[in-house]
C-alpha cells in the first residue's frame, strides 16, 4: 500500500521533464561558471546556434531526424518490455543496406533509391535487432546484454568490411565507394537555400512519417495492442493468447529497422559513402530521447528536437567561446542525458507527495476510491 | 456451525479479562478525505483490551484506511486516537510500534532471500554487529514459538517457506517488536483451511495472554468463529459495533451491504446435456518441472457446473492452465465439443478460446487484466483477434469501447467509466470486468478459477447469480475455488482434488463438510486400500 497517488498526466508528461531539464541547465550553468565563462552568454550562443539562423535550424533538424529514429527504436522495444540499447549497432550495420542499394542503383533516380535503401537498411538493422529478440524469446538471454554485445560485434564487423571488402582498390581511407548521382538523397537546401550548408534532407520527412507510424502501430493496431500487453504484463499477454516469443522478436525487429533509418539519413543523406563510426552515438542518445519522451511519439519528437538543438548549439558554442572546448560540450550534453534519462525519476517522488497533499477535486472518484482500500 | 461452539466455550474467561482492562484503542471522530471521497466519516471505535475485535465491510468501505491511520500510514484530517487511554499522535509506523501497535499486512513485507531470523531483526538491530542481535532474537523466537505455537525454523530462508509460515514470521516480527495490539489485514486470504485453523489457535493464545487483536476481514465465518466484538463499516461510516455472541452472519451481512443478502445461492435443478469438455489422463508439470497434475480425467456437460474443491496448491492451478491452453500437458488429452485440442506454439490460450473455452483466471491482477490499461482496453483482452474489433492490422477503438460500455452496463461495473485506468477499480469491480468479458462471448465452456477471491459480499452474490445464469443458458462450467462453501453451493457435481489426483466425487447437496474435509486432506478409503 502506498500513500502516494500517481501523478496527473499533464504533470507526468510536461512538468517532470521540464523540471529535469531546468535542473540540467542549472548544473551546466554552474559548470560553465566554474571554468570562468558567462553561463547566460553561453546559453544565448547555444540557443542562437540551434534556432537563430537557417543553417543552424537545418543542422538542428538534421540531428533531430537521427534522434527521432533512435528514440522510436528504443520506445517501440520498450513498449514490449524490452530494453533495446543496441540501436547504435543496429544503425551501424544497416549502413551496409543503405550503401549497397545506393551504389547498385546510382544511375537511376533518388526516388527509387531512397525507399529501396530504407528497405535494405531496415532489413539489415531489423536483423541485428531480431537476433537479440530471438535469443531473449527462445533462450531467455537478456536483451541488455545481447544488444550491448551486438554493438561490439557491429563495430568490429564494420571495421573489417570497410577495410577488406568495401574499400575500393588503391584507396587509403577505410571507406566505401562514393555514390554520385541517384544515391544522394536530396538535401533540403537544394530547394530552399534558407538552410545554408545544413545537411537536413528528405529523410526529415520520413522521420515525421515514422512518428505517425509509431503512434498508429502502438495505439491503433492489433499488433500494438499485443506489444503493449506484453510490455505491461507478460502473464496477462500469455493468458490472452498472445505468443509472447513472437511479439518479442517482432518488436525487436521493428526497433532495429527503425534504427536502420539513421543509416539512410547519414550514409546517403550526408556522407554519400559508408565511413567508420558514422552513427556517432546517435543510437545511445536515442535511449535518453525515448526515456525523456515517455515512449510517446510526441514526446520523442520534442526530445529529439531538444537533443538536436543541444548537439548543434553545442558545436556553435565550442566554436564561439574559446574557453569552452568540445569536451565541455560533451559534459553539458551528458548532464542533460543524466538528468532527463538516468535520473528521470528524481522529481517524481517529491511531486507525487506534493500532489497527494494538495489533491483536490481534479482526481476522479474512482482513483480515490481505490486509495481508500 | 460446529466451530462456533468451540470458541464460545472460551468466551467467558476472555470476557473476564476484558472487563478488568480498559480500552486498548479508542478512535474518536476520525475523518479522512481523499479528494472528493470521504473515506472515513466521523468514525468512533472502542477496542477492548484483551479481545479479538473484527472489522468487516465491503471493499472500499474504509477498513484499511482506518487501520492505516492507526498504524501511521495516513494522518487523519480530524479526530483523536487514544492508545491505552492516552491521546497519541501517530505519524509513522515506527511511532505506532513504540505504542505497541503491530500490523500484519495482507501482502507480506519480508525479504525473500533472508532467513527468518534476519527478517525478524530487520530494522531493530541492537548494534552495528549482527551477532548479538541474532542471538538474542534466536532465544526470543524460541520462547515465542513455545508460548504461542508459532513454530518456524529461524534459519530457513523466507523463499522456502509456505505462505502460512511466512505469515507466522510476520506475526513473530510484530511480537518481537513488543506489539501488544496486533492488526491483521485479511490474514486468511492466502491460507489453506488448515493454516487458517492454526492461525486462529495462535490468535486465541495471544488473546489469552492479554494481547489485543484487530482482525480485518470480509469473511463472516471467521468473524463468528474468533471475534469477541465486531464493528461493521459501510461507505466510510461505522454503522455498528456488536458483540459477536449476540449477532448472526445474516445481520452482519445486512449491515455491511445495507440490504438483505442471500448467503446461500438460489438455483434450480441442473439440466445436463451433451459433454462439452472432456479431460483424459491429464498430466501437467509446473514451471519448475514438478508434476502437479498426475493423471486426471473428467467430463463437464452442457448445463452443469462441475466444482473442483481442494486445498490450494494441490494441482488445481496447473489443471486450469492445461485446459485453457496456458500450459501444455505432458500427457493426456483435452477435448472440447468432441474435438481434441492441441497446440504447438506459446499461444495456446488463443487456440482454446477459438475452440470455445472462456477462462476467468484465478489471479485477475496477474493474469486476467493489464491493470495499467484503461477499462475498455481490458474488455477485449484475449479477443483482440476477433474480427468484430477490426479486420486486418487495425484495432477498431469504437467497437472496443462499444463492447466495454455493454460490459459495464450489463455487469454493473462501478464507476461506469470505460476510460478509467483498471487499477482504479476495486477488486470486486475488476473481477466483474473479467467476468463480463469472458461471459459475454457466449462460450461453450466456461472455466472459472476463484471467482470471488477478494471480492465483497454484494458482488459475490451478483457473480454467483451470473454463473448460475450461464449454467441455465446451457454452458458447461468448470469451477475451481478454495472456498469450500462456494464450490458446494454453486456446483452440481463436486470433484475433490488432492496431490494432483481427483480423489473423490461427491454430491454437493448431501456431502457433509466433514466428508469433504477428509477427502481434501487426502484420506480416502479406496486410496488407503490401494496402498
Amino acid at each position: 500500500m502506498s500513500a502516494r497517488k500517481p501523478l496527473p498526466r499533464w504533470a507526468d508528461l510536461v512538468l517532470v521533464p521540464a523540471l529535469n531539464l531546468i535542473l540540467a541547465f542549472v548544473v551546466s550553468g554552474l559548470v560553465v561558471l566554474m571554468i570562468g565563462e558567462n553561463p547566460i552568454e553561453a546559453m544565448e550562443i547555444m540557443l542562437f546556434g540551434a534556432f537563430g539562423y537557417g543553417e543552424g535550424v537545418g543542422y538542428t533538424l538534421h540531428f533531430a531526424t537521427n534522434f527521432v529514429f533512435a528514440g522510436l527504436a528504443f520506445s517501440i522495444a520498450s513498449h514490449a518490455g524490452m530494453f533495446n540499447i543496441g540501436a547504435e549497432g543496429q544503425a551501424y550495420v544497416a549502413g551496409l543496406g543503405a550503401i549497397m542499394v545506393g551504389l547498385a542503383l546510382d544511375q537511376t533516380h533518388w526516388l527509387l533509391v531512397m525507399p529501396l535503401a530504407m528497405i535494405g537498411a531496415g532489413i539489415i538493422g531489423g536483423f541485428w535487432g531480431f537476433v537479440p529478440g530471438y535469443l531473449a524469446a527462445k533462450r531467455g538471454s537478456h536483451v541488455v546484454i545481447t544488444t550491448i554485445m551486438f554493438n561490439f560485434i557491429a563495430a568490429t564487423l564494420m571495421v573489417y568490411l570497410l577495410n577488406r571488402v568495401l574499400k575500393p582498390e588503391g584507396q587509403m581511407a577505410p571507406e566505401s565507394e562514393t555514390v554520385e548521382v541517384a544515391g544522394r538523397i536530396p538535401q533540403l537546401r537544394q530547394f530552399w537555400d534558407y538552410f545554408g550548408f545544413a545537411p537536413v534532407n528528405m529523410m526529415f520527412f520520413v522521420a515525421i512519417a515514422a512518428l505517425i507510424f509509431a503512434y498508429i502501430l502502438i495505439w491503433r493496431t492489433d499488433l500494438g495492442y499485443r506489444i503493449r500487453t506484453l510490455g505491461l504484463n507478460s502473464q496477462a499477454a500469455h493468458y490472452a493468447g498472445v505468443s509472447n516469443s513472437r511479439i518479442m522478436m517482432i518488436a525487436m525487429t521493428i526497433s532495429g529497422a527503425m534504427a536502420g533509418m539513421i543509416a539512410v539519413n547519414e550514409v546517403l543523406g550526408v556522407q554519400s559513402r559508408l565511413v567508420l563510426d558514422f552513427v556517432f552515438g546517435y543510437g545511445f542518445t536515442g535511449i535518453a530521447v525515448g526515456l525523456m519522451g515517455r515512449n510517446h511519439p510526441i514526446g520523442v519528437a520534442l526530445a529529439a528536437i531538444l537533443f538536436g538543438a543541444l548537439y548543434q548549439g553545442g558545436q556553435e558554442l565550442a566554436f564561439m567561446m574559446p574557453g569552452i572546448t568540445r569536451e565541455m560540450i560533451l559534459v553539458i550534453q551528458a548532464l542533460v542525458i543524466l538528468f532527463t534519462g538516468a535520473m528521470e525519476g528524481l522529481f517524481r517522488t517529491p511531486l507525487e507527495i506534493m500532489f497527494t497533499r494538495i489533491s483536490s477535486s481534479r482526481q476522479s472518484t474512482g482513483a480515490a476510491e481505490q486509495a481508500t482500500e | 456451525m460446529p466451530d462456533k461452539v468451540e470458541t464460545s466455550e472460551q468466551r467467558p474467561e476472555t470476557a473476564a479479562v476484558s472487563q478488568t482492562g480498559e480500552m486498548a484503542i479508542e478512535l474518536i471522530g476520525i475523518n479522512k478525505h481523499f479528494g472528493p471521497v470521504h473515506a472515513n466519516k466521523d468514525i468512533n471505535l472502542k477496542i477492548r483490551r484483551g479481545t479479538v475485535h473484527g472489522i468487516v465491510g465491503e471493499n472500499g468501505a474504509g477498513k484499511t484506511t482506518l487501520m492505516s491511520i492507526l498504524y501511521g500510514f495516513y494522518t487523519a484530517d480530524s479526530g483523536e486516537i487514544k492508545v491505552n487511554g492516552k491521546t497519541a499522535v501517530i505519524n509513522d509506523s515506527r511511532h505506532a510500534l513504540q505504542l505497541g501497535i503491530g500490523m500484519v499486512h495482507q501482502h507480506f513485507m519480508l525479504v525473500e532471500n533472508f532467513t527468518v531470523l534476519e527478517n525478524v531483526i530487520l530494522g531493530v538491530e541492537d548494534s552495528a554487529r549482527l551477532r548479538p542481535s541474532l542471538d538474542r532474537a534466536r532465544g526470543e523466537l524460541k520462547r515465542l514459538a513455545e508460548e504461542y505455537e508459532l513454530n518456524v525454523d529461524p534459519d530457513a530462508l523466507i523463499e522456502d517457506l509456505s505462505v502460512g509460515q511466512e505469515q507466522r514470521v510476520e506475526i513473530l516480527k510484530a511480537l518481537y517488536r513488543g506489539a501488544d495490539i496486533l492488526i491483521l489485514d485479511e490474514p486468511t486470504g492466502v491460507l489453506t483451511p488448515a493454516e487458517a485453523d492454526h492461525l486462529f489457535r495462535v490468535l486465541e493464545t495471544l488473546r489469552a495472554e492479554g494481547k489485543t487483536i484487530v482482525l480485518i476481514t470480509h469473511k463472516l465465518r471467521e468473524i463468528m468463529a474468533i471475534t469477541d466484538d465486531v464493528s461493521v463499516m459501510r461507505r466510510g461510516e461505522m454503522v455498528a459495533t456488536l458483540s459477536t455472541a449476540k449477532t448472526n452472519p445474516e445481520e452482519i451481512a445486512e449491515l455491511m451491504v445495507g440490504r438483505r443478502v442471500l448467503l446461500r445461492v438460489e438455483k434450480g435443478e441442473a439440466n445436463p446435456g451433451e459433454v462439452r469438455l472432456q479431460v483424459r489422463d491429464l498430466v501437467v508439470k509446473d514451471e519448475f518441472g514438478v508434476e502437479r497434475v498426475k493423471g486426471v480425467s473428467f467430463d463437464v456437460r452442457a448445463g452443469e457446473i462441475v466444482g473442483i474443491a481442494g486445498v490450494d496448491g494441490n494441482g488445481q492451478s496447473q489443471l486450469l492452465e492445461a485446459i485453457t491452453g496456458m500450459n501444455r500437458p505432458t500427457q493426456g488429452e483435452v477435448w472440447v465439443n468432441g474435438k481434441q485440442i492441441t497446440f504447438t506454439g506459446d499461444d495456446g490460450a488463443a487456440v482454446f478460446r477459438r475452440a470455445g473455452v472462456a477462462h476467468v483466471p484465478e489471479d485477475r491482477q496477474e493474469q486476467g487484466l493489464v491493470v495499467q490499461f484503461q477499462q475498455w482496453e481490458n474488455a477485449v483482452l484475449g479477443y483482440q483477434d476477433d474480427p468484430r474489433y477490426g479486420t486486418g492490422v487495425f484495432l477498431s477503438l469504437d467497437e472496443c469501447k462499444k463492447e466495454a460500455q455493454a460490459h459495464v452496463e450489463k455487469f454493473d461495473v462501478r464507476p461506469p467509466n470505460i476510460n478509467l485506468k483498471t487499477s482504479s477499480f476495486s477488486g470486486g469491480n475488476q473481477q466483474k470486468i473479467v467476468l463480463a468479458r469472458e461471459m459475454s462471448r457466449d462460450p461453450d465452456v466456461l472455466v472459472v478459477g476463484q471467482p470471488t477471491r477478494g471480492v465483497d459480499i454484494g458482488a459475490i452474490e451478483f457473480i454467483h447469480n451470473q454463473i448460475i445464469a450461464m449454467r441455465d443458458a446451457g454452458k458447461a462450467i468448470l469451477l475451481v475455488s478454495v472456498e469450500l462453501d462456494e464450490v458446494r453451493s454453486l456446483s452440481d457435481r463436486l470433484l475433490v482434488m488432492f496431490d494432483g489426483h481427483i480423489v473423490g466425487e461427491a454430491d454437493p447437496a448431501t456431502a457433509t463438510e466433514g466428508e469433504l474435509g477428509l477427502l481434501m486432506a487426502g484420506v480416502n478409503d479406496k486410496k488407503d486400500a490401494a496402498e
